[in-house]
Protein backbone atom coordinates (compact mmCIF):
# COMPACT_ATOMS: atom_id res chain seq x y z
CA UNK A 1 0.00 0.00 0.00
CA UNK A 2 2.83 2.23 1.25
CA UNK A 3 4.69 1.65 -2.30
CA UNK A 4 1.43 2.52 -4.34
CA UNK A 5 1.55 5.64 -2.76
CA UNK A 6 5.07 6.27 -3.49
CA UNK A 7 5.05 5.45 -7.18
CA UNK A 8 2.77 7.83 -7.59
CA UNK A 9 4.21 11.10 -5.91
CA UNK A 10 7.11 9.63 -7.71
CA UNK A 11 5.10 9.06 -11.19
CA UNK A 12 3.49 13.17 -10.51
CA UNK A 13 7.23 14.26 -9.37
CA UNK A 14 8.59 13.27 -12.63
CA UNK A 15 5.64 14.72 -14.86
CA UNK A 16 6.39 18.25 -12.98
CA UNK A 17 9.56 17.90 -13.50
CA UNK A 18 9.25 17.03 -17.13
CA UNK A 19 6.75 19.66 -17.61
CA UNK A 20 9.24 22.77 -16.22
CA UNK A 21 12.02 21.15 -18.20
CA UNK A 22 9.76 21.16 -21.46
CA UNK A 23 9.11 24.81 -20.17
CA UNK A 24 12.48 25.72 -20.01
CA UNK A 25 13.68 24.52 -22.88
CA UNK A 26 11.04 26.50 -25.03
CA UNK A 27 11.41 29.30 -23.51
CA UNK A 28 15.46 29.42 -24.16
CA UNK A 29 15.22 28.59 -27.45
CA UNK A 30 12.27 30.96 -28.24
CA UNK A 31 14.24 33.55 -26.50
CA UNK A 32 17.38 32.58 -28.08
CA UNK A 33 16.06 32.51 -31.43
CA UNK A 34 14.89 36.24 -30.69
CA UNK A 35 18.05 37.70 -29.91
CA UNK A 36 19.34 36.48 -33.24
CA UNK A 37 16.69 37.64 -35.07
CA UNK A 38 16.94 41.34 -33.39
CA UNK A 39 20.63 41.05 -33.78
CA UNK A 40 20.08 39.99 -37.74
CA UNK A 41 18.07 43.48 -37.66
CA UNK A 42 20.84 45.60 -36.66
CA UNK A 43 23.05 43.70 -38.39
CA UNK A 44 20.85 44.38 -41.51
CA UNK A 45 20.97 48.24 -40.72
CA UNK A 46 24.88 47.94 -40.30
CA UNK A 47 24.85 47.14 -43.53
CA UNK A 48 23.01 49.93 -45.19
CA UNK A 49 24.34 52.47 -42.97
CA UNK A 50 28.08 51.37 -44.27
CA UNK A 51 26.48 52.40 -47.43
CA UNK A 52 25.30 55.58 -46.89
CA UNK A 53 28.25 56.70 -45.49
CA UNK A 54 29.99 55.68 -48.03
CA UNK A 55 28.02 57.78 -50.52
CA UNK A 56 28.18 60.61 -47.40
CA UNK A 57 31.87 60.77 -48.47
CA UNK A 58 31.53 60.52 -52.36
CA UNK A 59 29.54 63.29 -52.34
CA UNK A 60 32.17 65.90 -52.14
CA UNK A 61 34.25 64.72 -54.65
CA UNK A 62 31.55 64.44 -57.33
CA UNK A 63 30.39 68.09 -56.09
CA UNK A 64 33.70 69.52 -56.69
CA UNK A 65 34.34 67.65 -59.84
CA UNK A 66 30.84 68.97 -61.40
CA UNK A 67 32.05 72.65 -59.65
CA UNK A 68 34.48 72.94 -62.09
CA UNK A 69 32.83 72.33 -65.31
CA UNK A 70 29.46 73.87 -64.28
CA UNK A 71 29.57 76.80 -62.59
CA UNK A 72 26.29 78.06 -63.00
CA UNK A 73 24.68 75.11 -61.49
CA UNK A 74 25.38 76.38 -58.15
CA UNK A 75 21.82 76.38 -56.98
CA UNK A 76 22.03 72.13 -57.79
CA UNK A 77 25.30 71.89 -55.85
CA UNK A 78 24.40 73.65 -52.99
CA UNK A 79 20.80 71.68 -52.67
CA UNK A 80 23.08 68.52 -52.80
CA UNK A 81 25.55 69.67 -49.82
CA UNK A 82 22.27 70.43 -48.08
CA UNK A 83 20.70 66.94 -48.84
CA UNK A 84 23.81 65.67 -47.79
CA UNK A 85 24.00 67.23 -44.39
CA UNK A 86 20.63 66.20 -43.44
CA UNK A 87 21.56 62.92 -43.79
CA UNK A 88 23.90 62.74 -41.03
CA UNK A 89 21.43 63.89 -37.77
CA UNK A 90 22.42 61.69 -35.57
CA UNK A 91 18.61 62.32 -33.94
CA UNK A 92 16.44 61.21 -37.27
CA UNK A 93 14.80 57.66 -36.83
CA UNK A 94 15.87 55.29 -39.44
CA UNK A 95 13.04 56.22 -41.37
CA UNK A 96 13.84 59.78 -41.15
CA UNK A 97 17.42 58.91 -42.35
CA UNK A 98 15.97 56.76 -45.23
CA UNK A 99 13.75 59.65 -46.52
CA UNK A 100 16.93 61.94 -46.11
CA UNK A 101 18.77 59.60 -48.57
CA UNK A 102 15.72 59.42 -51.29
CA UNK A 103 16.10 63.56 -51.13
CA UNK A 104 19.23 62.92 -51.95
CA UNK A 105 19.43 60.55 -54.79
CA UNK A 106 17.01 62.64 -56.20
CA UNK A 107 19.33 65.11 -56.42
CA UNK A 108 21.74 63.16 -57.48
CA UNK A 109 20.31 62.47 -60.30
CA UNK A 110 19.93 65.62 -61.07
CA UNK A 111 23.97 66.03 -60.60
CA UNK A 112 23.90 62.90 -63.10
CA UNK A 113 21.85 64.25 -65.73
CA UNK A 114 24.25 68.04 -66.00
CA UNK A 115 26.49 65.61 -68.06
CA UNK A 116 24.18 65.94 -70.64
CA UNK A 117 24.59 69.80 -70.85
CA UNK A 118 28.71 69.32 -70.00
CA UNK A 119 30.14 67.47 -72.75
CA UNK A 120 33.32 68.08 -70.70
CA UNK A 121 32.04 66.84 -67.77
CA UNK A 122 30.55 63.25 -68.94
CA UNK A 123 34.39 62.81 -70.34
CA UNK A 124 36.27 63.62 -67.50
CA UNK A 125 37.76 60.37 -65.96
CA UNK A 126 37.07 61.42 -62.31
CA UNK A 127 33.49 62.18 -63.19
CA UNK A 128 32.50 59.07 -64.80
CA UNK A 129 34.42 56.71 -62.22
CA UNK A 130 32.39 58.66 -59.33
CA UNK A 131 29.21 57.75 -61.15
CA UNK A 132 30.25 54.03 -61.38
CA UNK A 133 30.66 54.35 -57.38
CA UNK A 134 27.83 56.09 -56.15
CA UNK A 135 25.54 53.89 -58.79
CA UNK A 136 27.33 51.01 -57.16
CA UNK A 137 26.87 52.07 -53.87
CA UNK A 138 22.92 52.96 -54.55
CA UNK A 139 22.39 49.65 -55.96
CA UNK A 140 24.03 48.23 -52.63
CA UNK A 141 21.80 50.35 -50.72
CA UNK A 142 18.32 49.20 -52.20
CA UNK A 143 19.54 45.41 -51.57
CA UNK A 144 20.49 46.09 -48.21
CA UNK A 145 17.05 48.05 -47.58
CA UNK A 146 15.25 44.75 -48.83
CA UNK A 147 17.57 42.47 -46.71
CA UNK A 148 16.60 45.13 -43.86
CA UNK A 149 12.68 45.21 -44.31
CA UNK A 150 12.74 41.12 -44.99
CA UNK A 151 14.57 40.36 -41.41
CA UNK A 152 12.26 42.77 -39.80
CA UNK A 153 9.19 41.42 -41.03
CA UNK A 154 10.69 37.98 -39.45
CA UNK A 155 11.69 39.28 -36.71
CA UNK A 156 8.15 41.01 -36.10
CA UNK A 157 6.24 37.77 -37.40
CA UNK A 158 8.26 36.06 -34.29
CA UNK A 159 7.28 38.67 -31.81
CA UNK A 160 3.73 38.71 -32.56
CA UNK A 161 3.33 34.70 -32.97
CA UNK A 162 2.12 32.51 -29.82
CA UNK A 163 4.25 31.34 -27.91
CA UNK A 164 6.66 33.72 -28.27
CA UNK A 165 4.91 36.60 -28.10
CA UNK A 166 4.62 36.00 -24.04
CA UNK A 167 8.49 35.75 -23.80
CA UNK A 168 9.20 38.87 -26.65
CA UNK A 169 6.34 40.95 -23.66
CA UNK A 170 8.62 39.42 -21.03
CA UNK A 171 11.70 40.36 -22.15
CA UNK A 172 10.76 43.60 -23.87
CA UNK A 173 11.64 42.81 -27.32
CA UNK A 174 9.84 46.04 -29.51
CA UNK A 175 8.52 45.33 -33.06
CA UNK A 176 11.00 47.61 -35.73
CA UNK A 177 9.34 49.54 -38.54
CA UNK A 178 9.96 48.68 -41.96
CA UNK A 179 11.55 51.19 -44.04
CA UNK A 180 9.44 52.81 -46.38
CA UNK A 181 10.30 52.58 -50.07
CA UNK A 182 8.47 55.52 -52.68
CA UNK A 183 7.73 53.15 -55.88
CA UNK A 184 9.70 55.27 -57.95
CA UNK A 185 12.18 54.70 -55.85
CA UNK A 186 12.50 50.97 -57.52
CA UNK A 187 12.87 52.61 -60.66
CA UNK A 188 15.93 54.80 -59.96
CA UNK A 189 18.10 51.54 -59.19
CA UNK A 190 17.74 50.73 -62.88
CA UNK A 191 18.07 53.46 -64.55
CA UNK A 192 21.33 53.44 -66.49
CA UNK A 193 21.99 49.92 -66.06
CA UNK A 194 21.41 48.78 -69.79
CA UNK A 195 24.23 50.78 -71.58
CA UNK A 196 25.65 47.00 -71.73
CA UNK A 197 29.10 48.41 -70.08
CA UNK A 198 30.67 45.20 -68.60
CA UNK A 199 33.76 46.59 -67.29
CA UNK B 1 2.31 32.56 -54.99
CA UNK B 2 6.06 32.75 -54.55
CA UNK B 3 6.72 31.13 -51.03
CA UNK B 4 3.53 29.43 -51.78
CA UNK B 5 5.77 27.70 -54.98
CA UNK B 6 8.66 27.37 -52.76
CA UNK B 7 6.74 25.79 -49.71
CA UNK B 8 5.53 23.07 -52.23
CA UNK B 9 8.92 22.66 -53.90
CA UNK B 10 10.80 21.71 -50.93
CA UNK B 11 7.86 19.38 -49.88
CA UNK B 12 8.06 17.92 -53.49
CA UNK B 13 11.80 17.38 -53.19
CA UNK B 14 11.64 15.83 -49.89
CA UNK B 15 9.30 13.06 -51.29
CA UNK B 16 11.34 12.68 -54.27
CA UNK B 17 14.76 11.74 -52.54
CA UNK B 18 12.80 9.60 -49.33
CA UNK B 19 11.87 7.74 -52.82
CA UNK B 20 14.81 7.11 -53.97
CA UNK B 21 16.61 5.98 -51.14
CA UNK B 22 14.18 3.20 -51.02
CA UNK B 23 14.32 2.53 -54.88
CA UNK B 24 18.02 2.05 -54.27
CA UNK B 25 16.94 -0.21 -51.32
CA UNK B 26 14.54 -2.08 -53.45
CA UNK B 27 17.50 -2.85 -55.87
CA UNK B 28 19.65 -4.01 -53.59
CA UNK B 29 16.47 -6.49 -52.28
CA UNK B 30 15.55 -7.64 -55.31
CA UNK B 31 19.49 -8.64 -56.65
CA UNK B 32 19.74 -11.14 -53.54
CA UNK B 33 16.62 -12.16 -53.68
CA UNK B 34 17.55 -13.37 -57.11
CA UNK B 35 20.27 -15.09 -55.99
CA UNK B 36 19.51 -16.14 -52.55
CA UNK B 37 15.90 -15.50 -52.33
CA UNK B 38 16.80 -12.96 -49.28
CA UNK B 39 16.25 -9.71 -49.58
CA UNK B 40 18.63 -8.11 -46.50
CA UNK B 41 22.19 -8.93 -47.55
CA UNK B 42 21.10 -6.78 -50.73
CA UNK B 43 19.89 -3.86 -48.70
CA UNK B 44 22.72 -3.67 -46.46
CA UNK B 45 24.87 -3.86 -49.61
CA UNK B 46 23.10 -1.12 -51.37
CA UNK B 47 22.75 1.21 -48.40
CA UNK B 48 26.90 0.86 -48.06
CA UNK B 49 27.84 1.33 -51.73
CA UNK B 50 25.32 4.04 -51.67
CA UNK B 51 26.71 5.88 -48.94
CA UNK B 52 30.41 5.69 -49.56
CA UNK B 53 30.07 6.91 -53.08
CA UNK B 54 27.55 9.68 -51.85
CA UNK B 55 30.55 10.98 -49.22
CA UNK B 56 33.19 10.69 -51.96
CA UNK B 57 31.29 12.56 -54.29
CA UNK B 58 30.34 15.02 -51.94
CA UNK B 59 34.20 15.39 -50.90
CA UNK B 60 34.77 16.27 -54.48
CA UNK B 61 35.76 19.90 -54.53
CA UNK B 62 34.57 22.97 -56.04
CA UNK B 63 38.33 23.39 -57.71
CA UNK B 64 37.55 20.00 -60.00
CA UNK B 65 34.47 21.13 -61.14
CA UNK B 66 35.55 24.35 -62.04
CA UNK B 67 39.06 22.79 -64.05
CA UNK B 68 36.32 20.88 -65.89
CA UNK B 69 34.35 23.56 -66.65
CA UNK B 70 37.14 25.41 -67.92
CA UNK B 71 36.80 28.79 -65.82
CA UNK B 72 39.12 30.86 -64.17
CA UNK B 73 38.48 32.94 -60.72
CA UNK B 74 38.00 36.93 -60.43
CA UNK B 75 39.64 37.56 -57.02
CA UNK B 76 38.46 41.07 -56.74
CA UNK B 77 36.05 43.89 -57.97
CA UNK B 78 38.71 45.43 -59.73
CA UNK B 79 37.72 43.54 -63.37
CA UNK B 80 33.88 42.80 -63.70
CA UNK B 81 32.95 45.51 -61.40
CA UNK B 82 28.85 44.77 -61.92
CA UNK B 83 29.51 40.93 -62.00
CA UNK B 84 31.35 41.13 -58.15
CA UNK B 85 28.66 43.85 -57.16
CA UNK B 86 25.92 41.56 -58.29
CA UNK B 87 26.93 38.23 -56.60
CA UNK B 88 27.80 40.33 -53.25
CA UNK B 89 24.61 41.66 -53.23
CA UNK B 90 22.34 38.69 -54.15
CA UNK B 91 24.85 36.60 -50.97
CA UNK B 92 23.96 39.30 -48.26
CA UNK B 93 20.25 39.28 -49.42
CA UNK B 94 20.37 35.32 -49.23
CA UNK B 95 22.13 35.62 -45.96
CA UNK B 96 24.83 33.67 -47.41
CA UNK B 97 28.61 34.04 -47.58
CA UNK B 98 29.97 35.50 -50.72
CA UNK B 99 30.61 32.86 -52.96
CA UNK B 100 33.90 32.81 -55.48
CA UNK B 101 33.23 34.33 -58.49
CA UNK B 102 34.65 32.34 -61.88
CA UNK B 103 34.28 33.03 -65.75
CA UNK B 104 34.06 30.84 -68.94
CA UNK B 105 35.22 31.97 -71.70
CA UNK B 106 32.47 30.80 -73.73
CA UNK B 107 29.92 32.38 -76.33
CA UNK B 108 26.85 30.42 -75.50
CA UNK B 109 25.18 32.32 -72.48
CA UNK B 110 24.71 30.23 -69.81
CA UNK B 111 25.73 29.82 -65.74
CA UNK B 112 25.94 27.63 -63.04
CA UNK B 113 26.76 26.82 -59.29
CA UNK B 114 28.15 24.45 -57.14
CA UNK B 115 29.71 24.11 -53.60
CA UNK B 116 28.11 21.64 -51.28
CA UNK B 117 26.99 24.05 -48.44
CA UNK B 118 27.00 27.99 -49.01
CA UNK B 119 30.42 28.20 -46.93
CA UNK B 120 31.90 26.54 -50.18
CA UNK B 121 29.49 28.05 -52.16
CA UNK B 122 30.95 29.14 -55.89
CA UNK B 123 29.07 30.97 -59.10
CA UNK B 124 30.35 30.34 -63.00
CA UNK B 125 29.32 32.54 -65.85
CA UNK B 126 30.10 32.57 -69.35
CA UNK B 127 31.37 35.63 -71.49
CA UNK B 128 28.63 35.23 -73.14
CA UNK B 129 25.92 36.33 -71.07
CA UNK B 130 28.22 38.39 -69.95
CA UNK B 131 27.96 40.31 -73.59
CA UNK B 132 24.38 38.98 -74.19
CA UNK B 133 22.25 39.98 -70.97
CA UNK B 134 22.14 43.73 -69.68
CA UNK B 135 22.87 44.18 -65.70
CA UNK B 136 19.53 43.47 -64.29
CA UNK B 137 19.43 40.61 -66.21
CA UNK B 138 22.34 39.32 -65.07
CA UNK B 139 21.60 39.90 -61.55
CA UNK B 140 18.92 37.76 -61.81
CA UNK B 141 20.87 34.69 -63.24
CA UNK B 142 23.02 35.19 -60.38
CA UNK B 143 20.27 35.59 -57.72
CA UNK B 144 18.76 31.94 -59.23
CA UNK B 145 22.24 30.75 -58.65
CA UNK B 146 22.84 32.33 -55.33
CA UNK B 147 19.70 30.35 -54.79
CA UNK B 148 20.94 27.38 -55.72
CA UNK B 149 23.40 27.74 -53.25
CA UNK B 150 21.60 28.77 -50.41
CA UNK B 151 18.86 26.16 -51.08
CA UNK B 152 21.26 23.20 -50.44
CA UNK B 153 20.25 22.36 -54.11
CA UNK B 154 23.96 21.28 -55.36
CA UNK B 155 24.32 19.12 -52.19
CA UNK B 156 21.46 17.18 -53.48
CA UNK B 157 21.62 17.03 -56.86
CA UNK B 158 25.38 15.49 -55.96
CA UNK B 159 23.47 13.00 -53.65
CA UNK B 160 21.07 12.60 -57.13
CA UNK B 161 23.73 11.77 -59.29
CA UNK B 162 25.58 9.44 -56.83
CA UNK B 163 22.58 7.38 -56.49
CA UNK B 164 22.18 6.85 -59.78
CA UNK B 165 25.93 5.60 -60.43
CA UNK B 166 25.37 3.31 -57.63
CA UNK B 167 22.23 1.85 -59.14
CA UNK B 168 23.93 1.13 -62.58
CA UNK B 169 26.89 -0.41 -60.78
CA UNK B 170 24.69 -2.47 -58.18
CA UNK B 171 22.24 -3.45 -61.26
CA UNK B 172 25.14 -4.21 -63.49
CA UNK B 173 26.57 -6.52 -60.60
CA UNK B 174 23.78 -8.17 -60.72
CA UNK B 175 22.92 -8.88 -63.79
CA UNK B 176 26.42 -10.67 -64.59
CA UNK B 177 26.24 -12.31 -61.25
CA UNK B 178 22.69 -13.84 -61.96
CA UNK B 179 23.99 -15.41 -65.50
CA UNK B 180 26.92 -17.28 -63.58
CA UNK B 181 24.42 -18.57 -60.80
CA UNK B 182 22.07 -19.89 -62.83
CA UNK B 183 21.32 -23.40 -62.05
CA UNK B 184 20.81 -22.65 -57.94
CA UNK B 185 17.94 -23.71 -55.97
CA UNK B 186 14.88 -22.05 -56.30
CA UNK B 187 12.79 -24.04 -54.00
CA UNK B 188 12.26 -20.50 -51.84
CA UNK B 189 11.56 -18.49 -54.37
CA UNK B 190 8.01 -17.21 -55.08
CA UNK B 191 7.56 -17.02 -59.34
CA UNK B 192 5.71 -13.78 -59.26
CA UNK B 193 8.25 -11.91 -56.78
CA UNK B 194 11.10 -13.45 -58.98
CA UNK B 195 9.69 -11.67 -62.37
CA UNK B 196 9.32 -8.60 -60.23
CA UNK B 197 12.96 -8.37 -59.28
CA UNK B 198 14.44 -9.30 -62.23
CA UNK B 199 11.84 -6.62 -63.74
CA UNK B 200 13.11 -4.34 -61.59
CA UNK B 201 16.74 -4.87 -61.85
CA UNK B 202 16.97 -4.21 -65.18
CA UNK B 203 15.45 -0.97 -65.73
CA UNK B 204 16.23 0.37 -62.29
CA UNK B 205 19.39 2.28 -64.38
CA UNK B 206 16.81 4.03 -66.32
CA UNK B 207 14.13 4.95 -63.39
CA UNK B 208 17.02 6.09 -61.49
CA UNK B 209 17.76 8.27 -64.14
CA UNK B 210 14.80 9.82 -64.29
CA UNK B 211 14.24 10.16 -60.65
CA UNK B 212 17.85 12.26 -60.94
CA UNK B 213 16.36 14.60 -63.73
CA UNK B 214 12.81 14.73 -61.66
CA UNK B 215 14.60 16.67 -59.03
CA UNK B 216 16.85 18.71 -61.31
CA UNK B 217 13.96 19.64 -63.26
CA UNK B 218 11.93 20.67 -59.62
CA UNK B 219 14.93 22.55 -58.00
CA UNK B 220 15.01 24.82 -61.30
CA UNK B 221 11.68 25.76 -60.15
CA UNK B 222 12.69 26.67 -56.59
CA UNK B 223 15.60 28.23 -57.30
CA UNK B 224 13.74 30.56 -60.08
CA UNK B 225 10.84 31.37 -57.56
CA UNK B 226 13.91 31.99 -54.83
CA UNK B 227 15.79 34.87 -57.26
CA UNK B 228 12.58 36.34 -57.43
CA UNK B 229 12.59 36.32 -53.98
CA UNK B 230 16.11 38.02 -53.90
CA UNK B 231 16.06 40.34 -56.42
CA UNK B 232 11.94 41.33 -56.84
CA UNK B 233 12.34 41.49 -60.23
CA UNK B 234 10.56 38.27 -62.23
CA UNK B 235 10.48 39.88 -65.44
CA UNK B 236 14.32 40.46 -65.84
CA UNK B 237 14.87 36.87 -65.28
CA UNK B 238 12.12 35.51 -67.71
CA UNK B 239 13.82 37.85 -69.88
CA UNK B 240 17.33 36.35 -69.25
CA UNK B 241 16.28 32.73 -69.98
CA UNK B 242 14.25 33.91 -72.96
CA UNK B 243 17.84 35.04 -74.65
CA UNK B 244 19.73 32.06 -73.03
CA UNK B 245 17.28 29.49 -74.28
CA UNK B 246 16.99 31.85 -77.38
CA UNK B 247 20.71 31.09 -78.26
CA UNK B 248 21.20 26.89 -80.13
CA UNK B 249 24.91 27.41 -80.17
CA UNK B 250 25.94 24.55 -77.09
CA UNK B 251 28.40 25.51 -74.22
CA UNK B 252 31.66 24.12 -75.90
CA UNK B 253 33.47 24.09 -72.36
CA UNK B 254 30.34 22.05 -71.05
CA UNK B 255 30.93 17.94 -69.41
CA UNK B 256 28.02 16.40 -69.88
CA UNK B 257 28.85 15.44 -66.40
CA UNK B 258 28.00 18.58 -64.87
CA UNK B 259 25.46 19.99 -67.36
CA UNK B 260 22.35 19.93 -65.18
CA UNK B 261 24.26 22.31 -62.60
CA UNK B 262 23.93 24.79 -65.41
CA UNK B 263 21.13 28.40 -65.57
CA UNK B 264 19.46 25.92 -68.69
CA UNK B 265 20.92 23.07 -70.50
CA UNK B 266 24.29 23.74 -72.10
CA UNK B 267 24.10 21.18 -74.05
CA UNK B 268 21.12 22.45 -76.09
CA UNK B 269 19.84 18.07 -76.29
CA UNK B 270 16.53 17.61 -77.79
CA UNK B 271 15.38 15.33 -75.60
CA UNK B 272 11.77 13.82 -74.22
CA UNK B 273 10.86 15.93 -70.88
CA UNK B 274 11.23 12.71 -68.93
CA UNK B 275 14.99 12.66 -69.46
CA UNK B 276 15.85 16.58 -69.64
CA UNK B 277 17.75 18.29 -66.94
CA UNK B 278 15.68 21.39 -67.24
CA UNK B 279 11.99 22.28 -67.13
CA UNK B 280 11.22 23.39 -70.82
CA UNK B 281 11.99 27.14 -70.97
CA UNK B 282 8.34 28.37 -71.37
CA UNK B 283 7.00 26.81 -68.71
CA UNK B 284 9.48 28.57 -66.24
CA UNK B 285 9.27 31.72 -68.18
CA UNK B 286 5.35 31.46 -67.23
CA UNK B 287 5.51 30.69 -64.17
CA UNK B 288 8.13 33.92 -63.70
CA UNK B 289 5.14 35.90 -65.00
CA UNK B 290 3.09 34.48 -63.10
CA UNK B 291 4.65 35.37 -59.92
Amino acid sequence: MGTGIGIAILILLIVIIGGIAILAITWFTSYNRLVKLRNWVEEAWAQIDVQLKRRYDLIPNLVETVKGYAQHEQETLTQVIEARNQMNNPNNSRNEQMAANNQLEGMMNRLFALREAYPDLKANQNFQQLQEELTSTENKIAYSRQLYNSTVRDYNTKIQSVPTNLIAGVHNFIQQEMLETPEEQRENVKVDFNTGDRS
Amino acid sequence: MMYKQIERNKRHTVFIVAGFIVFVLAVGAAITYLMAGEIFTGMILALVLGGAYTAMMLMSSTNVVMRMNHAHEVKDGSEHRRLWDAVGNMAMVARIPRPRLFIIKDSSPNAFATGTSPEKGAVAVTTGLLDRLNHEEIEGVIAHEVAHIRNYDIRLSTIAVALVSVVAIISDLGIRMMFFSRGGNNNNKHPIMLIFALILVIIAPLVAMMIRMAISRNREYLADASAVELTRNPGALARALEKITGVSQPVSEASGASASIYFADPLKRKTAQLFSSHPPPQERIERLYNM
